[in-house]
């Protein structure tokens, strides 16, 4: 009755409806290859190799997918919430702005062990703020937050452009940017650890905020699954009706869920601003933040499903990267393609499946529907 | 003898595994009144849906003016000249009442037409059945009694020769609804017939000409109105259920735990739920709202409980008020010692979603025994859920399984298990046994007694007559908003039934 | 004056995307069906035109496929959110992407211009049109500049952009068709017992958008510019939506919104860099950014409520 859509056993719902909406994404990826005249087995193979097949890729695989996972993370903390953060994006531009004051602010002042949580809090505080503004006026005027946070995006990049052409820009420079941090602001790379792993890579942009994404899907997991707030958080989130009735303020738990999912956008631009280019520059988000929703959506707002999806992505990032030196037709924006297709079919269209399924599995194994617990009869 | 307007025969309709409408057959003659009485759930407005196309029936026919007709889409209804009054009004708030009049019905691709027909359609209905409304007001800044009328020029616009309507009066004004009354005998002076679905008996009385009584998804009873009374109408609706024996020994009330007076309530749309209400409830008492679903009880409780906010009014817990008409918070309440079991079990009492242990701490998830500093303590929550798996018999006894695979007795023992553990002075419950198998039931109103036994103060909500009956020390009768009478556990069915259906004390009494 | 003039000129001709976009969104969202895919919409548009026009040599051919595949993408859109029952904003987002990536992918794949199609000229392109007696008036002070710069001078689809002003008005208010889209969008419940079909009724309306974002992609690409150049919406589907919630949904609101919002990207372009007496030199970005600021000052209720359609954003599903 509650839910207009077929019961299915759990590891059909877990299991096998998200590897068939992804199958489905890849296969209509596949399409798109082919139209663009190149075999999608060879880009496949081509994707793969230029992504995993070198130290040098793997770094930059990983580099990309630290991007990532900040940013589907925050799009998960909000999902978990019952809100869609559309604006990571623009969170995690502004997050830029906080690492850049604390890197030129103490560059030269402190090492890199004192910057780093520094540049970490400021990123944090300034994309939590960022969300906090829409995830108030959604808690008190009612004001739509897909579309604030939407507005927000715009109004971020505005702003950026203004202090990166202004303020922010070194006055003998014409480039909008800042200028490049002294070493003491730069997070050290990972390359060594890649190599550990016996691959030789000259440079790669991997860096110690991939520890920190990771740290943060832990805390994430933590968050959500195992503290007081996000107890409250996801019981807001399933139903608003109940967490009113178990005394769970709306507002409060909808401004603190929205400063959160900022705040993990917000850290997003620790790694290319501190981790790779050293330097706050014009439209360094490339995305990211639009990526966090695909992977957020195919890693089931769970950390687990997120570094994995963040993984592939940064796959397809570099790997895609790889392909348009073979395949000139194929460049990395085959990527923004997937990642449309993947958000259309694991997430609008998810239940497409659904009904086919049911009817298959039924037909199938009589049993197996049955076992569906809601008519276990007890007392 | 002219064919009956409308025949339904073996109507059938299961939504899952509620059976709504079972065998049904019913045949309602021409140029007639006929009411639909019973109490909340028993299948009226379903079966008044299949008639109207909006649902399909799983098996059975309809026939009107004795043709057999194929209803599959209102489409189809109107075009049989059936029009419906719903429950919850199918207009379009923000347009005209021209607008809505003529929505689907417009004549023509282009509207001028259409408006200027229904203009003067409308004029002409306006002087044959006194239905006087602006055409051009905006429906949202009409009074509730006036968007009904639009509702019925809706119906008859399209020239319906057979009106439903359903729960017409609920919204209305006891003026207003004498109203609708005449409007509803001058269409049938037309030659029109009127379905008129109710739980009220007074309205049954009032108008009808003939009387179907629906009880559990079946018509049990048709009677000529004139030939009945409203005590066997009272008895047919609410049924002779076998009464469930609860043992308990007397009560022992103590001190005023909780204090209601002149409560008033009221909803979104600014009608009036809880009118005036003052009462008592002593440690080591258990009493009863008596009354049909809709008059106002749910609102009482939340209100009291903290979920829904009052006009006016006061209520203390302990001598100390609740701040029932600004901010008072559940979870503050329940730190007090006010424990609540809503009605609403799946969308409110519980997450669906969660696992048992989960639920089983929500609202009390600030209890220091759940948590480490700002971390829950998950051995704690799920040591005291299968505690209580235990002591309440909850079946199966998973506590990591999602609550959505309980079954609906077993859920509600979640809810009850939590509520009471916490050792609340006062508890509120509303309807403990909804959708509760048997052996579950009388479990819960062990539970209930002990409960008043151990002291506490218990107010319990019910629709389940028997339920109030058995259970309660007092029971408060409630009736359109209003607590029209209180009466002592021996009270009678038919006694409590006509209080409940709105009939006065004083007649009762006689 | 001559300043003036030619400000004006430039703000018509930047507002018509967005008109288009927005009177596109105003169906769509009028019946229910919320749609923050409009950028992509009118981007796949913008490269369809472009690329058949290219291939074609036919401005009209670039529209027509143009609008086919902005259609294309409604009914996707359709799909999801009607159909399925899918999350109207995930469809949306979805439908961006795609759009964004599949343009500049077919683009280079087809074109190998690094995401531009080739170069429109002649017929390829809409031209633009001189009312009859632009020349002969243009010397009468004042409505002479008007006539002959502002109103005059523009290609057919700027025309078509502001007849479907008061069109959707007169579809909207005065036929059965925009009866029924306005109360589909209100109180879906009430049309389904009327007999009509919510779900036709919807699909029609997201139809229509796909419609009007095709010809604001072709105007973009056909029209105004000679050609597609990649991702060349740059955010003129969002600020259509933002004109859209400025406008409350309605009409000529919208076009007004639109026209404003296209007179801050205009005089942001010509008097960048310029200094004002009092206020010294205002930021270009702050110009950029004014529609969106409004446009939240708007929603948080601070200059009048901006009340979506009610049943906007719900798949509608019968209740028991």
């Amino acid at each position: 009755m509650s839910t207009p859509y077929a019961k299915l056993p759990a590891w059909a719902d877990y299991g096998l409806i998200p590897v068939i909406n992804l199958f489905v994404a890849f296969a209509v990826a596949g399409l798109v290859v082919l139209l663009v005249g190149e075999s999608p087995v060879q880009a496949a193979t081509l994707l793969i190799k230029g992504a995993f097949g070198s130290g040098a890729g793997i770094g930059y695989t990983l580099y990309y997918a630290t991007s990532f996972i900040f940013t589907g993370l925050a799009v998960a903390v909000a999902f978990h919430c019952g809100l869609f953060n559309i604006g990571g994006e623009g969170q995690a531009y502004v997050g830029g702005l906080g690492v850049a004051i604390v890197c030129l602010s103490f560059d030269s002042v402190f090492p890199w062990w004192v910057n780093f949580p520094l540049a970490i809090l400021g990123s944090a505080a300034i994309g939590a703020f960022w969300a906090m503004i829409p995830a108030i006026l959604q808690a008190k005027r009612g004001s739509h937050i897909v579309i604030t946070t939407i507005m927000f995006n715009f109004i971020a990049a505005s702003l950026m452009v203004y202090l990166l052409v202004g303020p922010l820009k070194p006055a003998n420079s014409m480039a909008p940017q800042t200028r490049t941090f002294a070493q003491d602001a730069w997070l050290p790379k990972l390359g060594w650890v890649l190599e550990l792993f016996g691959a030789s890579i000259r440079s790669t942009p991997l860096n110690l905020s991939f520890v920190l994404a990771l740290v943060m899907a832990v805390v994430v997991w933590v968050l959500i699954w195992r503290t007081k707030l996000g107890y409250e958080i996801r019981t807001y989130g399933f139903s608003p009706k109940a967490a009113k009735y178990a005394g769970v303020g709306e507002a409060r738990i909808i401004v603190v869920t929205m400063m959160l999912s900022g705040a993990l956008a917000g850290m997003m631009a620790l790694n290319p601003v501190m981790g790779d280019q050293h330097r706050l520059q014009l439209d360094f988000v490339t995305g990211a933040g639009f990526v966090g929703i695909a992977v957020a959506l195919m890693g089931r707002s769970h950390p687990a499903g997120i570094v994995p999806a963040a993984i592939l992505f940064g796959m397809l990032y570099q790997g895609g990267a790889e392909i348009s030196f073979v395949m000139p037709n194929i460049s990395r924006d085959m990527i923004v393609i997937i990642q449309g297709l993947v958000i259309l079919f694991a997430g609008a269209l998810e239940h497409m499946f659904r009904p086919s399924l049911q009817a298959a599995l039924a037909s199938l194994s009589p049993k197996s529907m049955g076992m569906n617990a809601t008519k276990r009869e007890g007392a | 003898m002219a064919p009956a307007a409308i025949e339904l025969k073996g109507i059938n309709k299961s939504f899952g595994a509620v059976h709504a409408n079972r065998d049904i057959d019913i045949e309602i003659p021409k140029g007639t009144i006929h009411g639909i009485i019973g109490e909340n759930g028993a299948g009226k407005s379903t079966l008044m849906s299949i008639l109207y196309g909006f649902y399909q029936a799983d098996s059975g026919e309809i026939f009107v003016d004795g043709k057999k007709t194929d209803i599959q889409t209102p489409n189809d209804a109107i075009a049989a000249g059936i029009g419906m009054v719903h429950q919850h009004f199918m207009l379009v708030e923000n347009f005209t009442v021209l607008e809505n009049i003529i929505l689907g019905a417009e004549g023509s691709q282009l509207l001028n037409a259409g408006i200027s027909r229904a203009r003067s359609e409308l004029h002409r209905l306006e002087q044959d059945y006194g239905l006087e409304v602006d055409p051009d007001a905006v429906v949202e800044e009409l009074a509730v009694g006036l968007q009904q009328r639009v509702e019925i020029l809706k119906a008859l616009y399209r020239g319906a020769e057979i009106l439903i309507l359903d729960e017409p009066t609920g919204v209305l004004t006891p003026a207003e609804a004498d109203h609708l009354f005449r409007i509803l005998r001058m269409l049938k002076d037309e030659g029109k017939t009127v379905v008129l679905i109710t739980h009220k008996l007074r309205e049954i009385m009032a108008v009808t000409d003939n009387v179907s009584v629906m009880r559990q998804g079946t018509i049990v009873a048709t009677r000529k109105t004139a030939a009945t009374t409203v005590e066997e109408l009272a008895e047919l609706m609410v049924g002779r259920r076998v009464l469930l024996r609860v043992d308990k020994g007397e009560p022992n009330p103590a001190a005023v735990k909780l204090s209601v007076r002149n409560l008033t309530v009221k909803d979104s749309r600014g009608v009036t739920m809880v009118n005036d209400v003052s009462f008592d409830v002593r440690a080591g008492e258990i009493v009863g709202v008596a009354g049909v679903a809709g008059n106002g009880q749910s609102e009482l409780i939340e209100t009291i409980a903290g979920i829904r906010k009052a006009v006016s009014g006061t209520v203390m817990l302990d001598g100390k008020p609740i701040d029932v008409t600004g901010a008072a918070d559940p979870g503050e309440l329940r730190d007090r010692g006010l424990a609540h079991v809503p009605e609403d079990r799946h969308h409110v009492g519980l997450v669906l979603p969660f696992e048992e242990n989960e639920n089983a701490m929500l609202g009390y998830h600030d209890d220091p025994k759940f948590l480490n500093g700002p971390f829950l303590n998950i051995d704690a929550i799920r040591a005291d859920a299968r505690e209580k798996i235990q002591k309440y018999d909850i079946r199966p006894a998973d506590c990591r399984l999602k609550t959505a695979n309980f079954s609906g007795g077993n859920q509600q023992k979640i809810v009850l298990a939590r509520e009471m553990e916490h050792d609340p002075g006062v508890l509120i419950v509303g309807q403990p046994t909804r959708g509760v198998d048997v052996g579950a039931i009388e479990f819960i109103h062990k539970q209930l007694i002990a409960m008043r036994d151990g002291g506490k103060a218990v107010l319990l909500v019910s629709v389940e007559l028997d339920e109030v009956r058995s259970l309660s020390d007092r029971i408060l009768v409630m009736f359109d908003g209003r607590l029209v009478g209180e009466r002592g556990p021996d009270a009678t069915e038919g006694e409590l039934g006509l209080l409940m259906a709105g009939v006065e004390a004083r007649e009762a009494a006689e | 004056m001559d300043t003036l003039v030619q400000l004006l000129d430039a703000m018509v001709r930047v507002s018509v995307p967005l008109l288009l976009a927005c009177l596109a969104g105003l169906y769509s969202e009028r019946s229910g069906v919320f749609d923050i895919g409009l950028e992509g919409k009118m981007l796949a548009g913008a490269f369809a035109g472009a690329a058949a026009a290219a291939a074609s040599g036919s401005a009209w051919i670039g529209l027509s496929a143009a609008i086919l595949v902005a259609v294309f993408l409604a009914l996707v859109h359709g799909f999801a959110s009607i159909t399925h029952r899918g999350n109207q904003i995930v469809s949306g987002v979805a439908i961006n992407f795609i759009a964004a990536g599949s343009t500049i992918i077919l683009g280079q794949a087809w074109f190998r211009q690094g995401g531009r199609t080739p170069s429109l000229a002649g017929d390829a392109r809409f031209q633009t049109i001189e009312l009859p007696g632009a020349a002969a008036v243009r010397d009468v002070p004042v409505l002479g500049p008007i006539y002959s710069e502002i109103i005059s001078g523009h290609s057919i689809l700027v025309y078509f952009a502001f007849f479907m002003v008061p069109f959707t008005w007169w579809a909207l208010f005065r036929t059965r068709f925009g009866l029924r889209l306005r109360a589909v969008g209100e109180n879906p419940a009430a049309v389904d017992t009327a007999g009509i079909s919510v779900t036709w009724l919807r699909y029609r309306a997201v139809i229509i958008t796909g419609i009007l974002t095709g010809v604001a992609g072709a105007y973009l690409s056909v029209a105004q510019n000679a050609g597609f150049v990649k991702d060349m919406t740059a955010g003129k589907g969002f600020i259509a939506l933002a004109a859209l919630i400025f406008a409350k949904w309605k009409p000529v609101p919208a076009m007004f919104a639109c026209l404003l919002f296209g007179f801050l990207e205009a005089s942001s372009i010509r008097f960048q860099g310029m200094d004002w007496p009092l206020v010294g030199r205002v930021p270009v970005q702050l110009i950029n950014a004014l529609p969106f600021v409004l446009t939240v000052i708007l929603l948080a209720g601070f200059i009048g409520r901006a009340v979506p359609p009610k049943a906007g954003g719900v798949a509608y599903v019968k209740e028991r």
